[in-house]
């Protein structure tokens, strides 16, 4: 499994009350959730978003409550795989959970910087930067987690199990 | 190697003599929890499974308070959806506006969560049980929904970190200030994917309700969750609430931590978490001139008795300044009526604060007290995040309900005593 994008890059404890304010939690659809993402933050997010990019951040990415249309937003509107130093633990369950690809690495989440051309390799846990030339070793998924990932979330990969 | 308190309770539950930090295990769940925001999702997910009746209708919760009573349309689509849901799997502990309250203070007051039991909840802020010692976390809607037909989660053991609590705190300090203190001193993410253990002798001059909202905040730490050794107090709240059969679980004396911290309660001051996150915290002393438009007491954070008692025992013969709103939500429609029959609302009232029903509304900023831009609210909920009570450019000091209050009474940061108090 490959991901390759433009990177939109955010600082430290980006927390689910920007990737989703709370006023648009009366909608459970991704679509629409998506049309909200990180609108808090940065108001143009989502126009620049292409289908395949990447979001990258620092520590602590997706603190505070444990709305799984956090991660729900991030996938729909398009964003390929986060890469953070950091998750908080429930988001990092979630996005796994619902599908969303994410992966901790320290160096990539410091050096990578936005709108550079970057590809992530799951299985390996490599990351290229294309703009700079670069290249990082993130944490590879256990296979359990690489199984729900493909599976598009917890339930299919309950089901099949 | 010894074990932590929370690595007993997990060991215990997925059926293993013991764990070790790191560990991949699948525990048995005794409670499930899930609310009006999250609830809809998780039922959703559910309708993928092939499996679709819930493991235990007694041990799934359903609480409709974050957007009730109902603020509009969609909101109510929501917690219909929840509502029908409870009724097709004869749920028996789906509470419906008027008996209902916030989740974390309904709970363990209904007896439902007891000392050694495990809890997910698609909430944050389900740590809170930990307080009765038992192993509670905050989980999304998708691992709710698979508790809630496997009645089984999986879960990485946590590490730990093992805060000593020593001495007692005085007057105007409480738990809420503890738990301040603790944020500001390790951040947001100083216990990432860890339990805060807490021990000490302390812990004895902490109240039940101060011991819910230390727990309910460890999440604002980043733990995964917050626990407390089951004593006297435990044992005397849970044979008041609860007819459920309690464990206790202790940490081996050769327990492995991560870090240890001793806060020493005598020292701690009233503390104020400023914009915008919970860590930027100051004492009321070191604050400065902070002028506010709203004041909000109440949440699963600080929505208690022993939170209005602290809010009315200030504002009692005082007026809320002029200009300045101040809402007050009890957290469950017992704590409510208890207040209404100790004269705590009338307090309220007389001061010129407003008291609503049980809801998640303004901590949230989803209804009953969003802030407008460039304004300011001194809150005893538990996030100052960027835009959390209402527009991006309003600002949150989170603080305990007693300085609250008497930040409504002078309308800017204030603690008791500058009131005389």
């Amino acid at each position: 499994m490959k991901a390759r994008g433009t990177v939109h890059k955010y600082g430290d404890n980006v927390d689910t009350d920007v990737i989703i304010p709370a006023r648009y939690l009366n909608s459970t659809d991704p679509k629409e959730l998506a049309k909200k993402c990180m609108e808090d933050i940065d108001k143009d997010f989502v126009n620049r978003v292409k289908h395949g990019d990447i979001m990258v951040a620092n520590k602590n990415f997706g603190c505070g409550s444990s709305r799984e249309h956090a991660p729900i937003a991030i996938k729909a509107s398009g964003i390929a795989c986060v890469i953070a130093e950091t998750f908080a633990r429930i988001f990092y369950r979630n996005a796994i959970n619902i599908g969303l690809p994410i992966i901790e690495c320290s160096e990539a989440a410091k050096e990578i910087e936005a709108g550079d051309d970057v590809e992530i390799d799951f299985d390996s846990g490599m990351i290229y930067d294309h703009t700079k030339n670069t290249s990082y070793k993130g944490q590879a998924f256990p296979e359990f987690m690489q199984k729900i990932i493909q599976a598009e979330g917890l339930m299919n990969y309950i089901n099949r199990k | 190697m010894g074990m932590t308190m929370t690595q007993k309770i997990l060991a215990a539950h997925a059926g293993l003599e013991s764990v070790v930090a790191g560990q991949l295990i699948e525990a048995d769940l005794d409670l499930v929890l899930a609310n009006d925001i999250t609830g809809p999702v998780a039922i959703k997910e559910v309708g993928k499974l092939n499996k679709k009746t819930v493991f235990d209708k007694n041990k799934v919760v359903l609480v409709p308070d974050h957007f009730t009573p109902n603020k509009d349309i969609k909101s109510a689509e929501n917690c219909k959806c929840l509502r029908d849901y409870a009724k097709t799997q004869e749920l028996t502990n789906y509470f419906e506006v008027g008996t209902m309250g916030i989740e974390h203070a309904l709970l363990p007051e209904k007896g439902l969560i007891v000392a050694g039991e495990t809890c997910i909840g698609a909430d944050s802020h389900t740590c809170t049980y930990g307080a009765l010692g038992a192993f509670s976390t905050g989980v999304g809607s998708t691992d709710m929904g698979a508790g809630m037909i496997t009645g089984k989660a999986w879960f990485k053991v946590p590490s730990a970190i093992k805060f000593i609590l020593t001495g007692k705190p005085k007057k105007w300090v409480s738990g809420k200030d503890v738990i301040l203190h603790i944020i500001g001193k390790i951040g947001v993410d100083g216990a990432l994917y860890k339990s805060m253990e807490f021990t000490g002798d302390g812990i004895a001059n902490l109240s039940m309700d101060d011991r819910f909202t230390i727990a309910n905040m460890a999440i604002e730490a980043g733990a995964k969750n917050g626990i407390f050794p089951v004593d006297e107090v435990t044992i005397a709240y849970m044979k008041e609430h609860s007819q459920k059969d309690y464990t206790i679980y202790e940490a081996d004396e050769d327990a492995q931590y991560d870090a240890e911290y001793t806060i020493d309660l005598d020292n701690l001051e009233p503390t104020v978490a400023f914009p915008h996150l919970p860590e930027n915290t100051k004492t009321v002393k070191e604050a400065g001139e902070v002028k506010i438009d709203q004041v909000v007491i109440g949440s699963c954070t600080n929505g208690r008795i022993s939170d209005l008692r602290a809010a009315a025992a200030v504002l009692k013969g005082r007026k809320v300044a002029e200009g300045i709103r101040a809402i007050i939500f009890p957290a469950t429609q017992t704590v409510y009526l208890q207040a209404i029959e100790e004269g705590l609302i009338s307090i309220f009232i007389q001061a010129g604060a407003v008291v609503s029903t049980p809801t998640c509304g303004p901590c949230l900023g989803g209804h009953m007290g969003v802030l407008a831009a460039g304004e300011r609210a001194v809150s005893t909920t538990n996030r100052n995040f960027v835009g959390r009570m209402g527009h991006i450019d309003s600002e949150v000091y989170l603080a305990s309900p007693a300085v609250a209050a008497a930040s409504a009474v002078t309308g800017k940061i204030s603690e008791p005593t500058q009131l005389g108090l």
